[in-house]
């Protein structure tokens, strides 16, 4: 039982470090991100790839992932995103998977459409006692790692000018422009550290989500669900909702590997229906 | 101030005449009988051709007209396609006409149903209830073995000759060609006769501006459902003359990747101006057989260019483009 529970949450605690990027750009600037999954992707390869082939260790391989996916991505911020950010949200759609598509090309083309393995590092192989039972070490990782994220955004969020500006912008954008707050470089920022954020996530992950270029779109819906069933642009709702898909997720796997993704789908139309901004949206928002 | 003599006034004429039919519009329907001729060994690429083309029609009238942003169009496919491919299968209904109507009519229920809890919502919510729809839809078909086939689907479904003369031949698709043609025609002019008429006309005003067709008391929630059941119902049938036409259904029909090929053919051909989905559906099915053959494993490439060109820079299409050159030829600026 209490396997079943670190497991999940190890897995939730990947889908928040992915998820949370995306809800804030969707609460903040209201983009409708597909190609969001991209950037998990492309990060993940900038970590996998740099230990397995230039042989960097672990952690730093993890830190290059996030900066050299938020350098990217604020360079296709620049450029695309905000041209589109008061377009129709069908346009956002449309662009957004047109960049993941060639994002997916891309690493196709460059790098090959095999599957990448994220070889761990030995302190975080084997199993791990934790007095009341043994687990994996490496999920025990994922949960610290993940808990040290939500906590520092939490407070980051909450506690600093920028978190502040940030829900500002989210609740009323155009009141917290007449504020004097810079939004374009907001947006910048918070797009880049969320793409960055993806990138851990999607480095973090590879070990049992894989990472081949099909990462891109095939976990995109989870993601949506988790930012959908969390309300856009909460930090804490992102952060149950996570959890609560990545241990149900995990625990119908376990039990009914047949029906459980049916399941996550129904339960989710079930909650948007009865609240549609999320079970931890505001209802204005 | 004198009165305005309003019947002559240019712009009454404008209304007046839009739903007459134009010089070029017969243009595809030739172009669709000349394919038929000049391309015999081609049919089965034509057939899917067609029925992506009235599959993208009815998402155009939701869509492009009623301003729906769906990312699940495909759950109503699929469900016609099932209808048909089931009943068939189960030995409990295999006459072509009369299982369109069928398909059509489950599609339609299910439109409706879907629709009236769904289209309280808007925005990323919507998005969201449209494809978990339809990938739970999916997940089902994949649970339902005993009916459905699961992850297999059902093949050789027997479909009887069309008026108990036409048989369907996978191996020369003659037969499908023209009943698919034939299909189509009909719902083009259902589709037509549906926007250029008042209903229709409200549509396009709840896409522009929801909230004042609320407060001219245009009952609103209740045209978008309508319109996404009627939407619905045409989707069915396309799934129905896919699932005829190829004498088999598998999950295909109600995934993501066809929900989303739908999307970008409307889109890439122009929305919200009916023969968009023609344009739409050769371009993409060409740009993708090409692209295909160029690069076997990146082939989204030039796709992905293709829609972020569309959605930054020529948001109405190859149509749209089209008639911002044809406007500039004429010296005048676009509309």
């Amino acid at each position: 039982m209490a396997g079943i529970v670190l497991g999940g949450l190890a897995a939730g605690m990947v889908l928040f470090i992915v998820s949370v990027g995306l809800s804030v750009t969707m609460g903040l600037m209201g983009f409708v991100n597909l190609a969001h999954g991209g950037f998990a992707m492309i990060g993940g390869y900038v970590i996998v790839l740099s230990m397995n082939r230039l042989g960097v260790p672990f952690v730093p391989a993890v830190i290059l992932g996030f900066v050299l996916t938020a350098a990217f991505s604020v360079v296709m911020e620049r450029l695309f995103y905000s041209k589109l950010y008061r377009a129709a949200e069908l346009d956002q759609v449309l662009f957004s998977i047109g960049l993941a598509f060639v994002m997916i090309a891309s690493v196709i083309i460059i790098i090959g459409p095999e599957t990448q393995p994220l070889i761990l590092p030995s302190w975080l192989r084997g199993q791990m006692d934790l007095g009341f039972t043994t687990y994996r070490t490496y999920s025990i990782f994922l949960i610290a790692v993940g808990g040290l994220i939500a906590l520092g955004l939490w407070l980051g969020f909450e506690r600093t000018r920028m978190g502040a500006q940030i829900r500002a912008a989210v609740d009323n954008r155009k009141m917290a422009e007449s504020l004097g707050i810079n939004i374009d470089r907001l947006f910048t920022i918070t797009f880049a550290f969320g793409s960055g954020m993806a990138a851990i996530g999607g480095g973090l992950g590879a070990e049992f989500l894989g990472l081949d270029p099909q990462y891109t779109l095939k976990y995109l819906v989870f993601f949506l669900i988790v930012v959908a069933v969390g309300g856009l642009g909460r930090i804490t709702g992102v952060f149950y909702a996570a959890m609560l898909i990545g241990v149900m997720d995990f625990v119908l796997k376990k039990y009914v590997p047949q029906g459980g993704t049916a399941f996550i789908y129904a339960l989710t139309i079930l909650i948007l229906l009865v609240r549609p901004q999320g079970l931890f949206g505001r209802k204005d928002a | 101030m004198s009165a305005v003599d309003i019947a002559s006034h240019p712009a009454t004429q404008a209304l007046v005449n839009r739903h007459k039919l134009r010089w070029w519009e017969p243009i595809p329907w030739i172009l669709a009988i000349g394919f038929f001729f000049l391309f015999p060994r081609h049919l089965g690429f034509g057939n899917e051709m067609l029925v992506m083309v009235l599959f993208a029609l009815s998402l155009d009238l939701v869509l492009g007209y009623a301003g729906i942003v769906t990312l699940g169009h495909a759950a109503f496919f699929g469900i016609g396609a099932y209808t048909v491919g089931m009943l068939a299968r189960h030995g409990i209904w295999t006459e072509p006409l009369s299982g369109l109507l069928i398909a059509a009519a489950v599609a339609a229920v299910f439109g409706l149903l879907s629709g009236f809890v769904l289209l309280r919502t808007t925005g990323l919510t919507l998005l969201m209830l449209t494809l978990c729809i339809m990938l739970l839809l999916e997940e089902v078909a994949n649970l339902a073995q005993e009916w459905t086939g699961g992850y297999d689907g059902l093949d050789n479904v027997p479909i009887d000759p069309i008026f108990g003369r036409f048989e369907f031949n996978p191996l020369y698709p003659t037969t499908q060609y023209i009943y698919i043609l034939c299909i189509l025609f009909i719902g083009f002019l259902i589709v037509r006769t549906i926007v250029y008429s008042p209903f229709g006309e409200s549509l396009t005003g709840i896409r522009e501006n929801t909230l004042r067709m609320h407060a001219v008391g245009a009952p609103v929630r209740k045209r978008l459902v309508i319109s996404y059941a009627i939407s619905a119902a045409i989707a069915g049938v396309a799934g129905a003359l896919w699932a005829q036409s190829n004498a088999y259904v598998n999950m295909s029909t109600l995934s993501l990747d066809r929900a989303a090929t739908v999307l970008i053919i409307l889109v890439l051909g122009g929305y919200g101006r009916l023969y968009g989905a023609f344009v739409g559906a050769v371009a993409y099915m060409v740009l993708s057989h090409y692209l295909a053959k160029l690069y076997p494993t990146a082939w989204q490439l030039g796709l992905g260019l293709m829609l972020m060109v569309i959605a930054l820079f020529a948001r109405n299409g190859i149509i749209g483009i089209f008639e911002s050159l044809v406007a500039r030829w004429r010296g005048k600026p676009a509309s």
